[in-house]
């Protein structure tokens, strides 16, 4: 560990750490206020006009200075569009990971701190969930909700449904990664002495062990927030995901690219590049963050 | 460990996998749709309904209604898709082809790139090409795949129109029943976007891998023995080095098919490449229970079997693993 001031004079001393921070920073700050600075509110059926529809930016010859990035087939204005399902991917991102680091850090410490069958078991869970791969478990998962419930039903529980399963699928990597935490710590005396002095497992795990392994833990959540919003995106592309009324990143993908062909490119591109740099700024600080906590954790085998 | 004791404990993995999956379709086929509406329509009496029901079994215990279930999809038959009105085991392996070809062509592109790019990178990790490589390899993770698809769709589809950007385009049927699109022009411009869409994914995680693999091998003691015992630095790295690098790559590579599968989906929907993936989906939208069920045991057999053939190659050229009986 690192103290906070040195953490930050190496953030400042980093400009791509800078860069991905800001960008990071910037559009989680235009997803929270989107309500309030987006020129038009996308599910207002009030607002929208049909008239307005498949408008080009507003540069361009046949653009309207009310919408700077266009609008799509519905009316809608691509910019206002992007900032509510920034928002939306946002939301199900830090959903999904908040739902895997409790699954995730539970089971690790419980496999890492009482091993034994307990332990072989959950890593070998998590060793074969790992090798379904994760999308490849949520398109399974939503096809069968959405099969199961209607479509018209499940777009309504879509936001849960889909932190649920992208949180589910994902666990193993928090578990082994605090697995390893764990197995590391058990090791020590203050360990020990917390054993010796009669605290139950349960306190031992949770206030002595846990508050040790969380670096580890910090490291990989800001990955798999951006692992999770490029999960949502394609499901909500394959259209398993968020449906078109209220559209994530992914969904409004999906619903441009009908009409990139006849020249509407605006309602893909823009959409396309927030949701690229949302994940590579979530990546970049990811890999800044474990180069500067913890040098020994690998990417490739979380 | 024995050869036999891992054979039967792959085996008895491989087997909990399926039986996890065919409850999951079993719990599908029992509790979505209703196969006497499909059967006989809405015009039928109650008492009708109740008779047919006992008749077909629908009335029976679970355990009993699985078991009959899994006897049934042990001899292939996995239901009738609604949609085709044909076996759905048949309309999927009608599509096997499409998709399998994409991998092929998806495997022959990120593998030639990526072994000359990890070794480059392994041998001269400060160079400037180096940097690029792994500067690009992050950005290529955080490219979504079906970006990659419709980008490519856009610029050399439309935009430049060199390149068909849909469908399979000319196909041979060869003897055996399997359409072929590697054999004419035509089917193989049509794989060429699809498949460097596919192995766009997998390009960034392979160079790395082989990357970080031949460093550790450059920097073991064989390989400075080999350089003390005067060997030119080309046998070193290909013969003795890189040898040693193909063992995890095979191993974590075969791990990769179940992410493999899932973007075949995301490719084949952008470039309506008639394979299973798109048919998937297809029967999703159609809510097409055998077919959606059907799917998900294939591709749960298909990962299942090339899970076991990796662990096996990987357990049989493994020089770490001993044999009982075998000489040190």
């Amino acid at each position: 560990m690192i103290s906070a001031r040195a953490f930050t004079t190496r953030f400042l001393g980093d400009p791509v750490a800078i860069c991905a921070g800001t960008v990071a920073l910037v559009l989680v700050l235009m997803a929270a206020t989107a309500p309030l600075i987006a020129p038009q509110n996308p599910y207002d059926l009030m607002q929208l006009d049909i008239m307005d529809s498949e408008m080009p930016p507003s540069w361009m010859p046949g653009g309207d200075p009310r919408f700077l990035l266009g609008t799509d087939a519905q009316g809608r204005g691509v910019l206002s569009t992007i900032m509510y399902g920034t928002g939306i991917s946002l939301l199900i991102g830090l959903g999904a990971v908040a739902v895997q680091g409790v699954i995730g850090v539970t089971l690790g410490l419980v496999a890492g701190y009482r091993g034994g069958w307990i332990d072989s078991f959950l890593m070998r869970l998590a060793d074969i969930q790992l090798s379904l791969s994760t999308l490849m478990m949520a398109i399974i998962a939503l096809a069968i909700f959405q099969t199961a419930f209607g479509a018209a039903t499940y777009s309504q529980l879509a936001i849960p449904i889909l932190i649920a399963v992208i949180g589910i699928a994902e666990w193993p990597k928090f578990a082994r990664t605090v697995r390893a935490s764990v197995l590391a710590e058990k090791k020590k005396e203050y360990v020990d002495a917390a054993r010796v002095i009669g605290l139950p497992a349960r306190l031992v795990m949770f206030r002595h062990i846990l508050p040790n392994t969380l670096t580890p833990v910090l490291v990989i959540s800001t990955i798999q927030v951006a692992e999770a919003i490029m999960i949502e995106a394609s499901l909500s592309f394959l259209g398993l995901g968020m449906p078109v009324e209220r559209p994530s990143l992914g969904s409004l993908i999906r619903s441009g690219f009908e009409f990139i062909f006849s020249g509407s490119w605006w309602i893909t591109l823009y959409p396309a590049l927030v949701l690229i740099a949302l994940i590579l700024a979530l990546n970049l600080l990811g890999d800044w963050l474990r180069d500067t906590l913890n040098p020994k954790l690998r990417r490739g085998e979380d | 460990m024995h050869i036999l004791a891992f054979l039967i404990r792959r085996a008895v993995q491989a087997l909990v996998v399926m039986f996890v999956i065919s409850l999951i379709g079993f719990t599908i086929q029992s509790n979505l749709g209703d196969p006497l509406r499909e059967l006989v329509g809405q015009s039928v009496s109650e008492a009708e309904r109740e008779a047919l029901r006992g008749e077909m079994g629908l009335k029976d215990p679970f355990a009993v209604q699985y078991a009959r279930f899994l006897s049934k999809a042990v001899r292939g038959d996995l239901g009738t898709s609604y949609f085709f009105k044909r076996p759905a085991l048949e309309v999927i392996a009608d599509k096997f082809s499409a998709t399998f070809e994409l991998v092929i062509g998806a495997t022959l592109i990120f593998v030639s790139l990526s072994v000359p790019a990890g070794i480059y990178c392994a041998i001269n990790p400060q160079s400037w090409p180096a940097r690029a490589i792994m500067s690009f390899s992050i950005i290529g993770i955080s490219v979504p795949v079906f970006l990659t698809a419709i980008f490519l769709v856009w610029f050399f589809g439309v935009e430049l129109g060199w390149l068909p950007a849909f469908g399979r385009g000319e196909t041979l049927a060869l003897p055996w029943g399997w359409e072929t699109g590697f054999l004419t022009a035509d089917g193989l411009a049509h794989l060429l976007l699809p498949s460097v869409t596919l192995s766009s994914i997998m390009l960034p995680l392979f160079i790395r891998l082989i990357r970080a693999e031949m460093m550790e091998a450059m920097g073991t003691e064989y390989v400075r023995f080999a350089q003390a015992k005067g060997l030119s630095p080309r046998r070193i790295r290909y013969v003795h080095a890189f040898r040693n690098t193909l063992l995890p790559v095979v191993t974590v590579g075969g791990l990769q098919i179940g992410t493999l599968i899932a973007y075949t989906i995301l490719t084949e929907t952008v470039f309506q490449w008639p394979g299973m993936g798109f048919l998937f989906l297809e029967a999703v939208n159609r809510v097409d229970t055998p077919l959606i069920i059907a799917y998900i045991i294939v591709v749960g057999l298909i990962f299942v079997i090339v899970n076991t053939i990796v662990d096996l190659i990987y357990t049989l050229i493994n020089p770490m693993v001993k044999l009982p009986g075998a000489r040190a």
